[in-house]
């Protein structure tokens, strides 16, 4: 299942997750976060129970964008114990996401 | 399973191979990591025929059902190796292609159209701030700078569009171009040259991106500008034309030009028999690299490959 992140749960949702976390910073109008969209919800039902996975949409969420500084979209992030460890911009197919977060 | 026909790259030419291939009944498979390709970067287009005013993502996603409405299926994946098999001791022989995951395909036919990558600027800088500051999709970040200074280089439509596009949030948009007139359509130009906010600075490059460690903070230039070579901004979005995908063709033999880009003639046969290729990365697809001339030259290619396999069952008919 894929979650949806907000400022509001994302302290308790992704920081304080005892599960690493991939949080998708995407927004409506960027096209290749649409084309990204499946593949991370694919990442989502493969990874049931190892990761959670979910998606942050930037325009809703502006001040978690800043803090990461997000500035360019699709852009995936890693989060264990409430750390980024790891940043991939632009597209990305399922299998190279796999093996970054493997 | 033996495919007629096996379409690498999944944008306009390809999709459209993909569209004509089933509808002469050729079993095709297309293989592509980005379902729509580079029209999906496109935050308008304006002068496909019938779609005035769509934008590059929704034409590209009309296409994708138009082709998967006939059967197409799509594998978003990149091709690591591409090989000719001889099955029966040489005629017809059959491609071999095995995808980044290992999964492997036979084909009597392939068409190639993998189109071009994003042509890096080669600075310092570039790299360290790619994603903070350092853009090359002005359709997808230019909301990331409401209220910011930034500067899009380049002088192509893609460029003038982009820089059309980011005036919408940016407080100001300068345009470096390293010639005296910008080659984007007319109609584009003037549309920059009344924005208020996009200032256009001629015969200057960008010779190093700098940032403070965080992000970008200017550039470079090799010509002072306002009595500077340092312009203050805080994005930079390159935008200067693409590079051809083309090298996984060599190992079987195709003849590319002095810059990658895929030799062809006129029915979008390479030197490689049974070896098409259409779209932006082919010797045609450079006189005009457009999304309507990518998907004509797919549809000469399928027409091609179709005219190649049915020659190829009556020589093995005769050979009975």
């Amino acid at each position: 299942m894929e979650y949806i992140f907000t400022d509001q749960n994302f302290d308790q949702e992704v920081l304080k997750s005892e599960l690493p976390v991939l949080v998708d910073f995407y927004a409506e109008w960027c096209g290749p976060c649409r084309i990204m969209a499946p593949v991370v919800e694919e990442i989502a039902q493969e990874m049931e129970g190892k990761i959670k996975v979910g998606k942050l949409n930037v325009d809703e969420n502006e001040q978690l964008a800043a803090r990461y500084g997000v500035m360019s979209i699709p852009t995936l992030i890693l989060f264990k114990k409430g750390e980024p460890v790891k940043t991939m911009l632009g597209f990305r197919s399922k299998e190279e996401v796999l093996a970054e977060i493997k | 399973m033996l495919y007629d026909t096996i379409i690498i790259g999944s944008g306009l030419a390809g999709l459209t191979a993909s569209i004509y291939a089933s509808r002469y009944q050729l079993s095709n498979l297309i293989i592509g990591k980005l379902p729509g390709g580079t029209i999906t970067l496109a935050h308008k287009v304006e002068n496909f025929p019938g779609f005035p005013g769509v934008s590059g993502l929704e034409l590209a996603q009309r296409v994708i059902m138009h082709a998967k409405s006939l059967g197409a299926e799509i594998l978003p994946e990149h091709v690591s190796n591409l090989t000719v098999v001889e099955p029966n001791g040489g005629t017809p022989y059959h491609f071999k292609l095995v995808t980044e995951s290992g999964k492997e395909f036979l084909a009597k036919t392939i068409i190639a159209t993998t189109g071009t990558e994003r042509r890096k600027l080669g600075v310092p800088g570039e790299k360290e701030y790619l994603g903070r500051g350092v853009s090359y999709c002005t359709s997808c970040d230019a909301p990331f700078f409401k209220g910011k200074t930034i500067a899009v280089i380049g002088g192509s439509d893609a460029a003038v569009t982009g820089a059309i596009h980011l005036a919408g949030f940016a407080a100001k948009v300068y345009l470096i171009y390293r010639k005296d007139v910008l080659r984007a359509e007319p109609t584009w130009r003037e549309q920059a040259e009344a924005n208020p906010k996009i200032e256009i600075i001629y015969r200057t490059n960008v010779i190093e991106i700098l940032g403070d460690g965080q992000k970008v903070v200017g550039v470079k230039l090799d010509n002072l500008y306002q009595n500077s070579e340092v312009l203050p901004l805080d994005g930079v979005f390159i935008e200067i034309g693409g590079v051809p995908v083309s090298s996984f063709l060599v190992p079987v033999g195709v003849n590319l030009d002095e810059n990658g880009y895929v030799q062809v003639n006129q029915k979008m046969e390479t030197n490689v028999r049974g070896l098409f290729a259409a779209g932006d990365f082919t010797t045609q697809g450079l006189v005009l690299q457009q999304a309507i001339t990518a998907a004509a030259q797919g549809a000469i290619a399928a027409a091609s490959a179709f005219r190649y396999v049915k020659s190829q069952k009556a020589a093995k008919l005769q050979s009975i």
